[in-house]
């Protein structure tokens, strides 16, 4: 047999991803964590009313943070990931969990060279490249500002 | 002596006198829990890192292995085996423990085979008691070869679980006072590459090499596939194990219910193991257990033990490599 009879026999034997199901319930799942976002949002509105809606937002997402690395800590997150995939992925809560996922697993090398040196070892590109789009956007907004 | 290409059948006997097998937490809870020595309750063996636990399990089945063979360490000529980590540390670090001449041994998965394999070679160079280890740990494997533990990420439907646990045998050229396994012969297996590059697909990559060891291990030792009650691969899982059955249906015939997978046999279905059991600790765990002591009792007669394994690394499949794989056969008769 060679390699490409080989890689057709594969592809047909290959387990597909049951995509009915893990669409649900990434849909649900992420859905429920961005309720619960609505939910602290709302709460910190009624229970601080001097604080304006951009207050509210940055303070909803440090909660949020928060919840999301406590439940990775506690060691529910990965459980919560293994059937929501990126429904736990996208929220911040996620992004919190890919921080401190690494920081818990690399701490046994010690704090300078483990915890702090991979910490940022998953969200690195993410946060690489979020940077770069937005001075990217920056730059073309500000062409954009000289002729408008 | 050597016979064809790449099989070897041994003049001097080889007897698999003693084995040792200790399981993690998910493997106890598996198909062959009763089979098992020991069973550990938590992952981390009480130690600090899951590395150290590796060591631990290592050190603490090569002991159990001892007592149960009543040799002291002096009696062995050597520790052969290895594990799935860089440096082969688990393998390396066990092995100061023991005043024993040791050799660290990588084919990734199958390197229980090639442990086997070579243990067979010293004894029939004068070696006298050789003990074969070899080992993985769930925990270790994920952080080398994936991610974090903690780290919620949704395994795809081709993925398979690292097996926690170590399995060893002791291999002596005396024979011992009980009737018990000897190794008859083994085929060192080539690397076979069929172009696959998914590393969470390893049981497709290994399956062609798993094939290409069986049918030269067969034909230079000229027996068909019938000679053996088994032949059972290392982890392939329920994947590689139904294409490595519809490569051999061409040559063998009709050859399922013969064929079977140590990383199939491990998990229960609803324990959500992927489609099964991987790692350098699959293979040894399953055999020094359920194989070995089944064997003793007389289930199984010959069988063609065949540890597969998939020699990438984490940088090689980013650089863009494909998945190369290997396959030694070990013939173990009583």
């Amino acid at each position: 047999m060679d390699k490409k009879e080989y890689g057709e026999l594969v592809k047909q034997a290959t387990p597909k991803t049951k995509e009915g199901k893990t669409l649900l319930l990434a849909f649900a799942i992420g859905g429920i964590i961005c309720m619960a976002g609505q939910g602290v949002s709302d709460a910190l509105t009624a229970l601080i009313p001097s604080f304006d809606e951009k207050t509210i937002s940055a303070l909803t997402g440090v909660v949020m943070i928060f919840i999301g690395s406590l439940l990775t800590g506690l060691g529910v997150y990965d459980k919560l990931g293994y059937y929501a995939g990126a429904g736990s992925v996208l929220p911040i809560t996620g992004f919190a969990n890919s921080i401190v996922s690494p920081a818990i697993e690399y701490n046994k090398e010690g704090i300078v060279f483990g915890l702090m040196a991979k910490m940022f070892s998953i969200a690195g590109p993410v946060i690489v490249s979020g940077v770069s789009a937005s001075v990217a956007i920056g730059i073309v907004y500000y062409i954009i500002g000289l002729f408008a | 002596m050597k016979k064809g290409r790449q099989t070897y059948v041994l003049d001097k006997k080889v007897y698999i006198a003693h084995t040792a097998s200790i399981a993690g937490v998910d493997e106890g809870k598996g198909r062959l829990r009763d089979f098992f020595d020991y069973v550990i309750d938590e992952s981390e063996f009480g130690c600090k890192s899951h590395e150290k636990a590796e060591i631990k399990l290592r050190k603490h089945a090569i002991e159990s292995l001892l007592k149960s063979a009543e040799v002291s360490a002096a009696d062995v000529d050597a520790i052969i085996g290895g594990d799935l980590l860089n440096q082969l540390v688990p393998s390396g670090f066990s092995a100061r423990e023991f005043d024993v001449p040791f050799c660290g041994l990588y084919s990734a998965c199958a390197t229980f085979g090639q442990s086997l394999a070579t243990g067979a070679i010293l004894l029939s160079g004068g070696a006298e008691r050789v003990i074969c280890c070899t080992s993985s740990h769930f925990a270790t494997a994920e952080r080398q070869y994936r991610f974090p533990l903690e780290l919620g990420t949704q395994p795809p439907p081709t993925a398979q679980w690292t097996v926690t646990g170590v399995g060893c045998a002791m291999l002596t050229s005396a024979r011992p006072k009980f009737k018990c396994p000897k190794i008859t012969s083994f085929t060192l297996g080539k690397v076979i590459d069929m172009g696959l590059d998914d590393p969470n697909n390893m049981g497709a990559a290994m399956a062609p090499a798993a094939h290409d060891t069986i049918t030269a291990h067969l034909k230079e030792r000229g027996v068909g596939a019938d000679y053996y009650d088994l032949i059972v691969t290392g982890d392939l899982g329920k994947l590689g194990r139904e294409l490595l059955c519809t490569m051999l249906e061409q040559e063998c015939g009709a050859i399922k219910d013969r064929v079977n997978d140590c990383g199939c046999m491990i998990f229960k279905d609803r324990q959500k193991c992927g489609l099964g059991g991987s790692g350098a600790g699959c293979s040894s765990l399953v055999f020094c257990s359920y194989l070995y002591k089944t064997m003793m009792s007389g289930g199984l007669k010959r069988i063609l033990f065949v540890p597969t394994g998939a020699m990438l690394s984490k940088d090689s499949s980013l650089q863009g490599e494909s998945i190369p794989a290997i396959a030694h056969a070990v013939a173990i008769e009583i």
